[in-house]
């Protein structure tokens, strides 16, 4: 089967769909290649925030485009993902997180974004469930929720609808120039994308990929137990641990009523399976904020692996070493969030256009040749 | 067999030492319990804990399953139907 | 947290099964525990409450299990289990973790649902559900009752709930005269049996027992009113009150499965002393393949006899064993739910009850992770239990894979203690 392809993308979770339609839309007719379904890895894994995050210009940028683009997208189709525009709370323990609070804040609206500090006692309010004696917080209302298998499948189904073509279980074997072996033979395109999450590396083994396995636990449902994504300031620092273990707390409302617990976050290679010692360390973290979520009821624990890069930030552009290869891969915990800027920009990359935002940061040779 | 006195959304009512909250609703007549998330009303299926489609709030906890709790005196049943 | 318990032999599951295994590995001499969700021993056969009437074999037993030194832990349903023998259970919502040198599955069978419309209405239940509610206080007297399902079970419960009074307006078996005649005239070598069925018969013998006969729909406004049933040609419907419909039993194999254990034919897997592929780790009764209640007895007290270490003394009951699951096998194939009652549904009809998921909603879907993912299908409070195996039916979806908790806990239980030197 050597046909050849305009565009060829492999993955086809939200970042891989994502690339698709905005191809898709600049008129081209990409092939997606995915090796089991729509969405099956860390999409589905996923907690689907999507929020703005300030731990650099380059991923505020990202991400504050990013959550525009899911913004307006939810405006008119929002109900087919479950769109809740519930908001982030960043809580602060202790009195010294509160200049965290404050420096985010002056961030935030020195970008234009607006945020709402809340005292400890706003905080009670607005979450009667945390723990009474916390310091205060930071409210983003602009950050959302959605529910990622049904917004991966609506923007695939969006591609198809303009010409794109997906075949699921369809695993690649190899990469070459402006060519791609799977098992049914091999495939050619002008443009190739690797958009294969953390299993990226495993196809371009150059590329500097690794999974960060995180676990989720969600519960029965709780009608208005929590009313905001909840994380705590710490979360960003565990974001960027670079070894080890590391948990952070973070409850998300799910459109159902259920409650999803997060985070944790390690590098254990591919093994899947629930580390209670992990999870137990997670849910004591999530207690101490909001101490009756030990009395919820728990109907599964599951993990899922992010792909994360050395920086923290995606690779979002053209890969030199081979020719008609781009990646768009390495988003760690912010996969769903930034797959539209992702996208939009990946695809602005190949067309030509001017970009929207500054894709230095993302460009994938930059860690090319270091170690 | 000895009565024993519960309440049931509210009202007090006798039900038989030793039986279940199902059993406690069912011969009051209630044999729907909840709603499912579209808010159709539910009741006991297997009665043997494996369904979960009869849970009731019992004594201020959510999620109980009617079927496989023992009334007890005084004790406190919220149906959601 | 309580203190760890530990034994050398630990009983999951106090049906027939169970309490025979851990009364006689108890007698020789073990410790042993005996965890068992329900409030009090018996399972679902034998199940206690404050209308049930044991029969004397339950009650022997039962004696057998209390004289016998075994420790019963009611309310306690494992969530999670780990080697060497770890079993984390929760408690009436605390974590009790139970160590143990070998572990015996006795987790029993769960009712097969198949969906029909209007088969979520109150008011519609288990053949099985029905007993189990009359046993545990419910009062069927003087309420128009419908069973229409398959198996032998239909005879027992219709007997019991006419027994308590209820009009049984007709018992239904979807399995065809030929399959039910056949399966009855195998039964010449257990005279008892058969006299045992005909004295059933004979206790609803004012309502019919037809054959061939199943359901196509049940109606109702809030709770169920009628049900129209069929034989394939002609279709009529009987007004009732309740509506009792299950096809058979399923297995419950997912604490085996989560242990290691290997399946054939969705049952557990066991050799000549009941020892599954993993073992420390023996399974017992229904869940290596539906056989009943005497059948448990005997499987129970091999696996107690063998983990005690007087596997020797089994002889006789491995002679019983023999006999009692080639009927088990027979009626396996006598009553398999026909082609029939896998059409029975509509694109509204509900599948997944916990997060009503309509059968139409499960058309352009190719796996079960897939609908998992796409449509909630199975991810609700039931574990899947409910809507799993039919699926496997009417879409030939094998279960996932299992996972912990086993069954709903609390998020607190969860919690493993620190080790001492660790934290705080």
């Amino acid at each position: 089967m050597t046909a050849r392809h305009d565009a060829l993308i492999i993955g086809g979770g939200i970042v891989g769909a994502s690339c698709a339609l905005y191809l898709a839309q600049r008129g081209l007719r990409p092939l997606v290649l995915e090796a089991d379904f729509v969405g099956s890895g860390a999409t589905s894994a996923g907690m689907g925030h999507l929020t703005v995050m300030d731990d650099s210009p380059a991923q505020f940028a990202l991400s504050a485009h990013s959550c525009k683009l899911w913004s307006d997208l939810g405006g008119k189709h929002g109900e087919q993902w479950e769109d809740d525009p519930c908001g982030t709370l960043w809580v602060a323990a202790k009195e010294d997180e509160l200049a965290l609070v404050a420096s985010k804040a002056a961030f935030y609206r020195g970008q234009g974004l607006p945020v709402d500090e809340l005292s400890a006692a706003e905080l009670r309010q607005a979450e009667p469930e945390l723990r009474p004696d916390l310091s205060g917080g930071l409210l983003v209302p602009g950050d959302r929720v959605i529910y990622a298998p049904k917004a991966v499948r609506w923007l695939m189904d969006q591609a198809v609808s303009l010409g794109a073509e997906v075949r699921e279980g369809t695993w690649v074997r190899s990469l070459e120039d402006r060519k791609v072996v799977c098992d049914s033979g091999p495939v050619e395109a002008d443009v190739i994308i690797l958009a294969a999450g953390a299993q990226s590396s495993r196809i371009l083994p150059s590329l500097s990929l690794e999974p960060r396995k995180g676990h989720l636990v969600i519960t029965d449902r709780y009608p208005d137990f929590c009313r905001h994504q909840i994380l705590e300031l710490g979360y960003l620092q565990s974001a960027h641990e670079m070894s080890g273990e590391s948990v952070a707390f973070n409850v998300q409302p799910r459109a159902t009523e259920q409650v999803l617990i997060g985070s944790s976050r390690e590098l254990v290679g591919w093994d899947k399976s629930v580390n209670r010692d992990v999870v137990s360390s997670m849910i004591e973290r999530a207690v101490e904020y909001m101490p009756r979520l030990a009395a919820l009821s728990v109907l599964r624990v599951w993990t899922g692996f992010r792909p994360a890069t050395r920086d923290n930030l995606p690779f979002i552009g053209r890969w030199e070493p081979i020719d008609g290869l781009w990646i768009a891969a390495g988003h760690e915990g912010l996969g769903i969030t930034t797959s539209l800027a992702t996208g939009e920009l990946l695809a602005d990359l190949i067309v030509a256009r001017q970009p929207r935002i500054d894709p230095g940061p993302f460009d994938p040779m930059r860690v090319v040749g270091g170690s | 067999m000895p009565k024993i006195a519960i309440r049931i959304d509210g009202r007090r009512v006798e039900t038989d030492e030793g039986s279940t909250v199902a059993a406690a609703l069912i011969n009051h007549g209630i044999w729907g319990f909840r709603r499912s998330p579209q808010g159709e009303i539910r009741g006991p299926l297997c009665a043997m804990g494996i369904c979960f489609e009869c849970r009731v709030t019992i004594d201020g906890e959510a999620h109980r399953r009617a079927c496989m709790e023992i009334c007890r005196p005084d004790m406190e049943v919220a149906t959601d139907a | 947290m309580p203190e760890p318990l530990r034994a050398r032999v630990v009983v999951v599951g106090a049906g027939p099964a169970g309490i025979a295994a851990a009364a006689v590995a108890a007698e020789v001499g073990s410790s042993v525990l005996l965890l068992d969700e329900a409030p009090s021993p018996g399972g679902q056969i034998w199940r206690s409450g404050s209308r049930s009437r044991l029969p004397a074999t339950a009650r022997r037993w039962l004696d057998r299990l209390h004289r016998s030194g075994a420790r019963v832990v009611s309310e306690a349903t494992v969530i999670d289990a780990e080697f060497p023998p770890h079993l984390i259970v929760d408690r009436r919502g605390r974590r009790l973790d139970v160590q143990a040198d070998c572990v015996i599955l006795a987790t029993g069978s769960r009712e097969l649902f198949l969906p029909f419309p209007g088969w979520t209405l109150p008011g519609v239940l288990g053949v099985g559900g029905a007993q189990a509610l009359s046993k545990t206080g419910v009062s069927f007297r003087d309420r128009r009752v419908v069973i229409a399902g398959s198996g032998p079970l239909l005879l027992p419960v219709a007997a019991a709930l006419v027994r308590d009074g209820a009009r049984v307006i007709t018992v239904a078996e979807q399995a065809s005269r030929q399959s039910v005649m056949a399966f009855a005239l195998g039964l010449w070598r257990q005279p008892a049996k058969l006299l045992e069925a005909g004295r059933l018969r004979a206790a609803f013998a004012r309502s019919p027992y037809r054959t061939g006969v199943w359901v196509e729909r049940a109606q109702g406004d809030g709770t169920v009113s009628s049900v129209t049933l069929t034989d394939g040609s002609n279709s009529w419907i009987e007004a009732c009150d309740i509506l009792c419909s299950s096809y058979g039993l399923v297995p419950n194999v997912e604490l085996a499965v989560w242990l290691g254990c290997s399946l054939h034919g969705g049952a557990v897997e066991v050799d000549e002393d009941q020892v599954t592929s993993v073992g420390s780790v023996f399974c017992v009764g229904e869940p290596t393949g539906i056989g009943g209640c005497d059948l448990a007895l005997v499987e129970g007290q091999i696996a107690g006899l063998v983990a005690a270490g007087v596997g020797s003394r089994s002889a006789g009951l491995r002679r019983q064993r023999a006999a009692l699951r080639r009927i088990a096998s027979r009626m396996e194939k006598s009553f398999r739910p026909r082609g029939e009652l896998l059409h029975a549904l509509e694109g509204a009809t509900t599948v997944c009850r916990c997060e009503d998921v309509a059968w139409d909603r499960l058309e352009a879907v190719t796996s079960l992770r897939q609908a998992k993912l796409y449509t909630r299908v199975g991810m609700g409070a039931c574990q899947g239990r409910v809507c799993g195996a039919a699926l496997q039916l009417l879409k030939g979806w094998r279960a996932d894979r299992v996972r912990s908790p086993l069954k709903p806990c609390r998020v607190g239980e969860m919690l493993v203690e620190k080790s001492s030197g660790e934290g705080t």
